[in-house]
């Protein structure tokens, strides 16, 4: 066949793939590469199949899978782990066992965040996998010290270093013994299995790695009124810890935030490249055991850091999440308790304020319904937003939420005549929330950029508010939690909602009838 | 072809001993062997260098504790080799995280319906929980085939691959392939691509090379009538476009493309393989062990090419053309010519905007090399460059690339790099993700070169045009000018460019 001989290409306006491939050139191309050689499927068979996904029938054999896992929204434990050392004062993350994990950790913190990650590996290979990494992590500790001068060494594992069970607590001892780093130089660590729980998990065991390293054997004597605390992971910790600091400084309380990496995943540009900024100072988490209260905002990032601050000898209490009206003022509430400090009147006036924004646009929202997904606190938290707005969660799903979340959300949802058709999945992926979508569809779909692909096949619009986001920028900048916050989310609700509305009544002449000015 | 130019090699010399007196001895001494400046073919060969002009070492093991770029052998199999291949399913074997960060970060374009006849963007994974490791999770493999059998009818096949735990708790992923193939009448690819095998990528680039050889590769009774100018693309991942804008100029010039390897590839692509008369190598690094099979095998030449920037795709174009004889020598100067006034508007556009501009690369692959003469038919200079994953056959190739005094880096760490970056102050730095955040803080223009930073396809002609584009928005964008506070004198300012400790 004679080909096109023209060409789409040029200097005045150069085109780039999305429009460069959608030229007739690369169309008839592409249609003559897959009849040719591809050896394809008929067109019908393919929409036949299509079709079929969008079934009831489907979505029971969908639902029913037993070991097959598809488009998950969970990472595993080190990612958690890395992301929690981020939050500690000049710490390095120092990863034990295979390093093609470090490099997936930087890059996925990096494209959420768009900020440097800095993580190292000890880049075990065969021959570590056959004698223990001992030798890895001697030699790493001394060059980690030497090249990025820490403060602390944050010691996390891959799966590798797992299975061959590698003792770490042995193993920093052995490198202190060598040399390594100095005897006295902090080395907290945590055994943070792939194969186990997820990436909420490697956070909770990395603080109480280090609150360990820390606490122990040191003698408590609290300080009355004073609290700590632990934001959990959160890709929007940069917007959050900092509506939550300016919260507690309003109020007069006096707290250590332990683990914050609000100012590590946003540092400025001025020409220097800071490899450490901010994070909880390494005096203040020492200082943080004579708290008397240790507050969790994200119940199950933090299980089995809670249960260690219990032992101890503090006061806690979890959160999930808290956002929009009532969960904030829970948290204020029970800080107000215990540091014996009142909520002052400006901070009331926000609440006003988010409150009364949500009275202008309710009738916009009044009996939407949503799906949600994403880690367990921050599905309870939108759930429980959402009812307040007068929405409907249809689908609640958290691909690591245990049989306890489930629970809980069920309660949540039974408390709220909004939540009555509520249905709650824990531990199933986003390919299960394709086939919810397309038989129990929803009006709006919150979770992370991993819904795209969701909102492509099922045309449910898509709400990015939690980590993580690739293909959005700078959304993490700004609070979510609070009243403040509240008000971010309801407003990126509404901006979805109207979008749509316009974009649906905008066809001159045939649904421009009501692409109204004002609403 | 290219520009004429010399680097500072003296000054190379001096960062090159500089970053080496910050680390520990043992360390230093294995990174010095990494690290040179590049000599002209006299003088490597009045010093007895033999013919590399960039004489470092490679592919052996990183050192621990120093932020390696490097991936793992499972990045090299399933992220390069066997993920672009699109009507396959791909399972992630192992715990979740694998499959979860590398889920739609190459961009290997393609055209299907995803997730019914068509999978690259998806994530597959067995999820291994603790009693898959306790217990062995071939069992729960044979589960995952039948239902990906029952749920994704249409998939032209799967392959398995295997993250770190398979091969230490001693699964045989093999025998489960077999028997489900069996029973399914289906392609079932096993790939022993464990993260911790070999040192970097390229370990599992070879070993996803072997499985196409051992499980692919006459299995199935192809039928295809082939013709005098088939060809096999091999070596392209499609990122951003790049093999549909390559292809597009193969076709023009007379060659018919059997087969792309493997970005937008079928499995059908990859089955006939051996029926076509020559394979046009594009990234040898993940590629050349297969393209040496099947000419061993079956007798089929293979060529290495270089599409980026006119110079290259031009020699490139006639090198090929060449293989095939007149008629397709004469359809090629054609197509050359037609081209030209695209190539000279882009040039006069760009050129006088990027002009000297000083270029620092540290990729992987072939790109540390091939673009090199892209960036000089826009008048930049390449000041320094380095391979993740290179072998001594790589570096070999760069000599005829780069100029004399260049710096040269192999498997850099973050902390050279950075310093590298700070005594050179180059115009421009392309590289990935993970060096792009920390280059911009230092006021620095950033282009990553992996994902062409979610732009592309810098290949081919029309690549050429998006390639010159990018670099110069990059360059010339206003935001660079505005780091100092005016009110901060600039005595007090930081200066630019300051790496971190």
């Amino acid at each position: 066949m004679e080909k096109v001989t023209t060409m789409p290409q040029s200097a005045e306006k150069v085109l780039d793939h999305a429009p460069l491939f959608r030229e007739p050139e690369y169309r008839q191309m592409l249609a003559e590469k897959k009849l040719n050689f591809e050896c394809p499927h008929p067109d019908q068979i393919v929409t036949d199949q299509r079709e079929l996904t969008k079934t009831w029938e489907y979505r029971e054999k969908n639902l029913a899978r037993e070991a097959l896992v598809i488009n998950p929204a969970k990472a595993c434990q080190p990612l958690g782990a890395v992301f929690a050392a981020a939050g500690f004062e000049r710490t390095m993350s120092f990863v034990h066992g295979s390093q093609g994990c470090v490099a997936y950790y930087r890059s996925h913190l990096s494209r959420h965040f768009k900020e440097p990650s800095s993580a190292v590996s000890s880049s075990m290979t065969e021959d570590a996998a056959v004698f223990g990494g001992l030798k890895n992590m001697v030699d790493g500790l001394a060059n980690t010290y030497k090249l990025y001068d820490p403060n602390m060494i944050a010691v996390s594992t891959t799966c590798m270093a797992e299975v061959i069970g590698d003792d770490l607590r042995s193993f920093i001892e052995n490198a202190k013994n060598e040399g390594s780093v100095p005897g006295d130089f902090d080395v907290p660590f945590a055994h943070t299995p792939a194969f186990v729980g997820s990436h909420v998990d490697g956070y909770d065991g990395m603080v109480k790695g280090v609150l360990e390293h820390f606490w122990k054997g040191s003698e408590r004597s609290q300080v009355t009124g004073t609290l700590n605390i632990i934001p959990g992971f959160d890709g929007f910790c940069v917007g959050n810890n900092r509506e939550l600091k300016r919260l507690l400084d309003l109020m007069g309380v006096t707290y250590t935030f332990i683990q914050d990496a609000s100012d590590q995943f946003d540092t400025p540009s001025d020409g220097e490249y800071r490899m450490y900024d901010g994070g909880t100072k390494i005096a203040d988490v020492k200082g943080a055991l004579n708290a008397e209260a240790t507050l969790s905002l994200q119940r199950y990032n933090t299980r089995k850091t809670l249960e260690y601050c219990d032992e101890v000898g503090q006061a806690t209490a979890s959160f999930h999440y808290p956002l929009g009206v009532q969960a904030t003022d829970e948290f204020l509430m029970k800080v107000s308790a215990i540091s014996g400090k009142e909520i002052p009147e400006t901070i009331r006036m926000e609440r006003g304020r988010l409150v009364d924004a949500m009275a202008d646009s309710q009738s916009w929202l009044h009996g939407k319904k949503y799906a949600i997904y994403g880690d367990p606190d921050f599905v309870y938290a939108m759930a429980r937003f959402v009812m307040e707005t007068g929405g409907e969660p249809t689908h609640c799903l958290a691909t690591n939420g245990t049989s306890a979340w489930e629970a809980e959300m069920k309660e949540l949802l039974a408390s709220s005549p909004f939540g009555q058709d509520a249905q709650v999945w824990a531990g199933k992926d986003l390919w299960a929330m394709r086939s919810l979508l397309f038989t129990e569809p929803v009006d709006l779909l919150i979770g992370n950029s991993y819904g795209k692909y969701l909102e492509r096949d099922t045309g449910t619009p898509l709400i990015r508010l939690t980590f993580p986001i690739f293909d959005r920028h700078h959304h993490h900048r700004f609070a979510l939690m609070g009243y403040q916050g509240g008000l971010r989310v309801l407003t990126t609700i509404l901006d979805k909602i109207f979008d749509k509305l316009d974009r649906e009544s905008s066809e001159t002449g045939v649904t421009d009838y009501s692409y109204d000015l004002t609403r | 072809m290219g520009l004429d130019y010399e680097n500072d090699g003296a000054l190379h010399a001096k960062l090159i001993e500089d970053v080496l007196s910050q680390y520990p001895d043992k360390a230093a001494k294995r990174r010095k062997k990494h690290l040179s400046v590049a000599m002209s073919k006299d003088e490597a060969t009045a010093e007895d260098k033999g013919l590399s002009e960039c004489d470092v070492k490679s592919n052996i093991k990183s050192i621990p504790g120093v932020m390696t770029i490097r991936g793992c052998a499972y990045a090299g199999s399933k992220g390069v080799v066997w993920g672009p291949v699109k009507n396959m399913v791909h399972v992630s074997h192992g715990p979740v995280g694998c499959g979860q960060y590398s889920w739609s970060q190459r961009r290997n374009y393609y055209v299907g319906t995803t997730g019914i006849d068509t999978f690259v963007t998806m994530q597959f994974t067995s999820d291994f929980q603790e009693k898959d490791i306790v217990f062995g999770g071939d069992k729960k493999l044979e589960k995952i085939i039948d239902e990906i059998e029952d749920l994704f009818p249409l998939n032209g096949g799967i392959s398995v691959q295997s993250e770190c735990p398979i091969g230490l708790i001693g699964d045989d992923i093999e025998a489960v392939s077999r028997k489900k193939a069996k029973e399914h009448e289906k392609t079932i690819v096993p790939v022993r691509c464990e993260g911790f095998r070999g040192v970097s990528q390229s370990l599992g680039h070879h070993i996803a090379n072997d499985a196409i050889r051992d499980w692919v590769f006459d299995k199935e009774d192809v039928k295809f009538e082939s013709g005098p100018y088939d060809v096999n693309v091999v070596g392209d991942y499609n990122i951003g476009g790049d093999a549909w804008a390559s292809r597009i100029l193969l076709e023009e010039i007379g060659l018919r493309v059997v087969g792309n390897w493997s970005g937008d590839a079928t499995l059908a692509e990859i089955e006939r393989a051996p029926k076509a008369k020559l394979n046009l190598i594009h990234c040898y690094r993940s590629m050349n062990y297969i393209c040496r099979h099947m000419e061993e095998k079956y007798g089929i030449p293979w060529m290495e090419y270089n599409f980026f920037g006119p110079s290259q795709i031009e020699a490139s174009l006639r090198n090929i053309a060449k293989h095939f004889g007149p008629q397709i020598e004469e359809k090629t100067e054609k197509v050359i010519a037609k081209y030209r006034p695209l190539v000279d508007a882009v040039t006069a556009k760009y050129r006088p905007r990027l002009e000297g501009s000083t270029v620092m690369l540290y990729v992987g692959g072939l790109r540390p090399r091939h673009v090199i003469t892209a960036y000089e038919d826009l008048g930049m200079v390449i000041v320094g460059t380095g391979y993740e994953f290179a072998h001594n056959d790589d570096y070999q190739r760069t000599g005829h690339y780069v100029k004399n005094g260049t710096l040269v880096y192999d498997d850099v760490t973050g902390y050279e790099l950075e310093k590298f970056i700070e005594g050179i102050r180059p115009n421009l730095v392309g590289s990935g993700i993970k060096e792009k955040y920390p280059v911009q803080k230092m006021g620095i223009p950033f282009r990553q070169m992996h994902s062409w930073d979610y732009s592309g396809p810098y290949h081919g002609y029309d690549g050429f045009a998006i390639f010159a584009r990018d670099m110069d928005l990059a360059i010339n964008n206003p935001v660079w000018g505005l780091y100092r506070a005016p009110w901060k004198k600039i005595e007090d300012a930081p200066p630019t460019a300051v790496a971190a400790e």
